[in-house]
């Protein structure tokens, strides 16, 4: 079911997730959280800015650790815990915030 | 995803009033050819699949001996019927095990028995319809292959199997089930179920050592593809990226360190667990397996010790000597595979670990059996020790420590509800109401004796709980690994 944002229709996969990461870009992000009743903020940008950084360089999303720890080094030491990421994204910081990043869902035993 | 209701949790597991076909429309989702061709599969439904299905069938039926036993094994005595979690969860009473394998049984009996041919509707004979076969996908996946029903059953049929040949029947025909198929392909193309690639992996590991100096004080190794290392460990690779899995992979790391012994990770073999078992696909298994041949080989190590993961302890316990064997190269002195509990157990005999159990005091802690490991598999050299050894190393790190009810754990484990391929979000409601009798069973010792956390030794266990237990009232974070409660009481350092 693709969904539509400016003008532009954008291929994505049974549960929502962009078909083709190159198409990804802030307004589609925004459009996929929206349509989950869930309004971006600068928190929840500084996430999926990290999400895109770090997949740039390693071709996954990454673990929940590394996460906490870099929005930890970023945004000071109350924000560095998955506490916080799951208030920020409640269905897990790994599936929801790599969605919205247009990063592929994390599979496995996750 | 549709709504649906957490099921209530009373004082007794009650038999639910069967409720025909609540279940039905309970279907993971179809694997595409993208998923399904590099596992040797058929992209797509192919034409003649009717005929394909029979004749895969004939097959399995033809090489696996104990499928025929089963199918014309049960006399429907219903010994069975209440011990599925997925129908205590539902009610479905397609979800009563017999019930489920009948939907398989039904077509066996009238392609392969001289009454269905002649007579089907006598012997409840089915045709291999469109219907039956929406119905396989269906069911055959609302059961997680955990086997507590053959416990009970009087002629020891082995559910899990009959699962494992629909699904494989059903992959050859080209309808796939995309949780399993995807993964399957990503440790084939990456290394591990989570599609993790050496260079983020390597990151991680050394993330962690960053960690454990910064908590600790002390320079705990994560190393990576060592060559000449003892031991190779090899463990699911959700224990690299998800919580409280990593938890336990820290505590791993700190008793390899404690015992002195060189063990390395490998970025080929960065995965314990094997899907090919859930799809019920040998060739699929063998491949999976022998990637950790390969690994042991290359870095020449001589002992194979697996972490916390259930069905790839059963894999490895049970198969890898026939899937990837011989392993006449590793040392003779140790079990080949070795379980990471058994290694920890054996340096806690040994006095060779300080524990301040102390450090879990914080803690009462009850014990989860993973079903594969608890039914199909052993630890140590005694019968029963797969249900010891982990509670022996519980016990020797924790100061509070509590069963749940005898008739829901060892031998008799419930299931997580995420098992055997299931742990995916399109199959959230089926997760949820088949944990409830888990869920029971942790409600009465968490009122009963105050339990605050529930440790597994299994990475889909661990992701199951922490997405369920919100559902009934507990936090996500009192699932714990139990190698985590090992690395918050072992002292690191000189033995003192």
């Amino acid at each position: 079911m693709p969904i539509e944002v400016n003008g532009k229709s954008y291929e994505t996969d049974e549960e929502g997730y962009l078909a083709n990461l190159n198409e990804w870009n802030p307004e589609v992000g925004a459009a996929m959280a929206k349509a989950d009743g869930c309004d971006l903020t600068d928190s929840h940008w500084e996430v999926i800015n990290f999400l895109r950084e770090y997949y740039e360089e390693y071709q996954i999303a990454p673990a929940v650790r590394v996460l906490t720890k870099a929005i930890g080094k970023k945004l000071g030491e109350d924000k560095g815990n998955s506490k916080y990421l799951y208030e920020l994204f409640p269905y897990g910081p790994a599936k929801q915030a790599c969605k919205y990043a247009g990063l592929p869902k994390p599979t496995g035993c996750v | 995803m549709a709504k649906f209701e957490t099921p209530e949790v009373k004082e007794y597991l009650e038999i639910p009033k069967l409720q025909e076909g609540v279940m039905s429309h309970s279907s993971p989702f179809l694997s595409s050819d993208k998923f399904q061709e590099p596992l040797g599969f058929p992209g797509e439904l192919v034409d003649n699949w009717q005929q394909v299905a029979i004749d895969k069938l004939g097959e399995l039926l033809g090489k696996y001996r104990g499928l025929q036993v089963f199918m014309d094994s049960c006399v429907k005595c219903g010994a069975c019927t209440d011990k599925c979690h997925y129908f205590l969860g539902t009610g479905d009473p397609r979800n009563m095990p017999v019930a489920r394998q009948d939907l398989l049984r039904g077509v066996y009996r009238r392609y392969f028995t001289l009454p269905g041919k002649l007579f089907p509707k006598l012997v409840g004979a089915t045709d291999l319809t469109e219907d039956v076969m929406n119905q396989w996908f269906s069911y055959f996946h609302q059961c997680s292959e955990c086997r507590r029903c053959s416990v009970y059953c009087p002629y020891g049929i082995d559910t899990a199997e009959v699962t494992m040949a629909a699904r494989e029947v059903m992959n050859a025909v080209g309808k796939g089930q995309k949780y399993s198929n995807e993964i399957i392909g990503k440790v084939y193309k990456i290394g591990n179920n989570l599609g993790l690639p050496q260079p983020a992996l390597e990151d991680t590991l050394l993330g962690l050592e960053e960690d454990v100096k910064d908590a600790t004080g002390v320079d705990v190794r994560y190393p990576l593809d060592e060559k000449g290392a003892e031991v190779l460990l090899v463990t699911p690779s959700a224990d690299f990226f998800a919580e409280p899995h990593v938890d336990g992979l820290i505590g791993y790391g700190k008793v390899f360190h404690q015992s002195g012994i060189s063990w390395t990770l490998s970025s080929y073999a960065s995965e314990a667990a094997n899907f090919g078992l859930f799809i019920g696909s040998y060739d699929n298994m063998k491949r999976i397996a022998m990637r950790i041949r390969e690994a042991a080989l290359d870095l020449g190590v001589k002992r194979i010790v697996f972490g916390e993961c259930g069905h790839a302890w059963r894999v490895a316990y049970s198969f890898l000597n026939t899937l990837a064997g011989p392993f006449d190269f590793l040392d003779p002195r140790y079990p080949v595979p070795q379980h990471i509990c058994e290694f920890t157990y054996d340096l806690i005999q040994r006095g060779a670990l300080t524990l301040d159990k102390s450090a879990n005091d914080h803690r009462v802690v009850t014990f989860h059996d993973s079903c594969n490991v608890a039914r199909a598999t052993r630890m140590g050299d005694m019968p029963g020790g797969q249900l010891t050894i982990p509670r022996e190393v519980i016990k020797a790190v924790c100061n509070h420590y509590v069963d749940m009810a005898p008739e829901t754990i060892g031998e008799a484990t419930f299931c997580c509800g995420g098992g055997g391929g299931l742990l995916t979000d399109d199959l959230m409601e089926l997760r949820v109401k088949g944990a409830l009798p888990r869920m029971a069973a942790l409600r009465h010792v968490t009122e009963e004796h105050g339990v605050t956390h529930l440790a597994a030794i299994c990475a889909i266990c661990k992701s199951q709980f922490s997405k369920i237990l919100p559902y009934y009232g507990f936090e996500m974070n009192q699932i714990v690994s139990v190698h985590q409660l090992v690395s918050d009481a072992i002292v690191l350092g000189a033995k003192q």
